[in-house]
């Protein structure tokens, strides 16, 4: 725990949701790269399509950092900007893993 | 709630995306796996409201459940065959998100004290402007062509090269200013609207067959510009979920080029050679177009014992696919054995023909890849080609050069006979003749898709 240092840097430190230096960071999207090579490349060719609207849902991640800015209100433009990113992510969210679920229904076995 | 609480359950969360992602290598587990990401999300989302930065929450409620409406509309509504579409949008919406929450970020970092504005925080904010930009407009583009709003054929401008190079350079001089000087906005929001006619004009050249691949592209850059926002936000979770959605978009990207057997620049920038057929097509067709019934084919496929159905893009268009659910009943309750044979880039996304089938009750172990299905041609009786043309056309295989040269395309020349459905002598969109269609052991059939293949069944149940 470093938050009663009294020094900002390390204030700020425990204010950010996650902190890392620049090299943590990179190391983490590296690995998580390869991480999504290794476990993608194992999605066979007939679920392709879901394979993007799920995923798709999953990029509406972003929705965390917008939430933060709304929620957040700094000023009256970035509440705006989160607003608009809060609904542009959440429609990728919703609408990507129930298009997903809906497809995925549909793909049956030989009875 | 403590920080270290919030940014274990973003751990957890990442860990359910990729897990959810892991479960889809099978389509036994596949929608298992899909709701494991979606708890994934809501763990995400629940745990950031909790974070004590917030302070209000009427807004966020309000956005949340606009978004929701909205996105369960579209996912409940959407009919399969515009599925291409719909995933084109919601590329479109994942870079739109990224564009708004970095500028939101770099506002807040610029304006609050106790937020450093470091090296990693601006250009990240660059790059998630100009990645997310160019995924949303090239989306709507992608969107706006698919759904038939705007031409799905190329649109050539002409000196384009120049005018996107221009474009690309001005875009990336923009950024070294975010970077340099993040306290002016405006710098930032200048890198959007450049990088927005990019987007724009780098999808428009492209058209209807090459879909695939850009839809497939735009994918990892949504990812890539979740990626991007997580390093402006300094968020593991947020890293990781785009990485995943990167490398997919990637792989799949790859996948689509090697079965065109076109690299990625060429497909972007290359656009397709339009080739004068005239004279070429006439030597290759004059007098050995045979022409089918249906009642013909029906006896045909009356004594076949395996027959290979390969669909393409016309299948969706003339929404055959339920008739030819019924044709493969009814040939199966004969006793003929029947399979799907299915060319990677057939329909306008990878996987496009698999879900059209899937929701006609095809079951997935019918739905052969080009590997499983090549191999088996030579022992088929009848191979019936439904709306695909450049993925069967022998030149592919036989030419040394040419606009498709050295794709690999399934070999349906090889079967005993094949059964041609198509309205016309059209070339596909390399816009070159197939000579499959002059072969000793092919036979046209010309009609719609979706009639043909119901006059078929009622020419078969007549027999």
């Amino acid at each position: 725990m470093l938050s009663h240092a009294g020094n900002k840097r390390c204030i700020d430190k425990e204010r950010r949701p996650v902190m890392g230096d620049f090299v943590d960071i990179l190391t983490i999207f590296v690995l998580a790269i390869l991480v999504g090579f290794e476990v993608i490349s194992k999605v066979p060719p007939t679920l392709h399509t879901p394979l993007m609207s799920g995923s798709n849902a999953i990029s509406g991640i972003t929705i965390v950092g917008a939430i933060l800015s709304l929620g957040m209100q700094h000023t009256t433009l970035t509440a705006v900007l989160g607003f608009v990113a809060v609904v542009f992510a959440m429609i990728n969210v919703v609408g990507g893993f129930l298009v997903t679920d809906r497809m995925l229904g549909m793909f049956k076995r030989k009875e | 709630m403590s920080l270290a609480v919030i940014n274990v359950a973003y751990l957890v969360a990442a860990l359910l995306f990729i897990w959810g992602l892991k479960e889809l290598a099978h389509p036994r587990t596949a929608r298992r796996g899909n709701w494991i990401a979606a708890l994934g999300m809501l763990i995400a989302i629940v745990f950031t409201l909790l974070d004590q930065q917030v302070l209000s929450y009427s807004a966020i409620f309000v956005a949340l459940v606009i978004g929701s409406a909205i996105g369960a509309v579209l996912a409940m509504r959407i009919r399969m065959t515009a599925m291409p579409q719909m995933v084109a949008l919601l590329n479109g919406f994942g870079g739109g998100a990224s564009v708004l929450v970095a500028g939101a970020a770099l506002i807040e970092a610029v304006g609050i004290a106790e937020r450093p504005v470091t090296l990693q925080l601006t250009i990240a904010t660059a790059a998630s402007g100009l990645i997310g930009a160019v995924t949303f407009w090239g989306s709507l583009v992608a969107f706006a062509k698919l759904q038939e709003i705007i031409s799905g054929q190329p649109i050539l401008l002409p000196a384009r090269h120049a005018i996107n190079a221009v474009l690309a350079v001005v875009t990336l001089a923009l950024s070294v200013g975010v970077v340099a000087q993040p306290e002016n906005m405006w710098l930032y929001w200048l890198v959007v609207a450049v990088a927005s006619v990019l987007g724009v004009l780098t999808v428009i050249p492209i058209g209807g067959a090459d879909m695939p691949v850009v839809i497939s592209l735009l994918n990892s850059y949504s990812g890539l510009a979740g990626c991007a926002t997580g390093f402006v936000l300094n968020n593991n979770m947020l890293i990781i979920a785009g990485s995943l959605v990167g490398a997919s978009g990637i792989i799949l990207t790859q996948i689509m080029c090697k079965a065109m057997n076109r690299s990625l620049p060429n497909v972007l920038f290359g656009g397709v050679g339009v080739v004068a057929a005239g004279s070429a097509t006439d030597e290759i067709y004059a007098g050995r177009i045979k022409a089918a019934t249906a009642e013909e084919i029906a006896m045909l496929l009356e004594s076949a014992r395996r027959v290979l159905i390969v669909p393409g893009y016309g299948m969706a268009v003339s929404q055959a696919q339920h008739a030819v659910r019924d044709l493969v009943r009814l040939l199966e309750s004969r006793g003929t054995e029947v399979a799907f044979a299915i060319h990677p880039v057939a329909g306008r996304m990878p996987g496009h023909m698999n879900v059209l089938l899937a929701e006609a009750d095809i079951p997935y172990e019918k739905m052969l890849t080009m590997e499983e299905a090549n191999p088996l041609f030579e022992q088929t009786d009848v191979a019936i080609v439904i709306g695909a043309n450049d993925v069967v056309n022998p030149i592919a295989r036989d030419q040394a050069s040419g606009p498709i040269a050295g794709m690999p395309i399934l070999d349906v020349d090889k079967a005993r006979t094949v059964v041609v459905v198509k309205r016309s002598l059209s070339p596909g969109f390399a816009g070159i003749p197939n000579p499959l269609f002059a072969a000793d052991n092919t036979l046209m059939y010309f009609a719609d898709g979706k009639k043909a293949i119901l006059d078929l069944i009622n020419a078969l149940k007549d027999l």
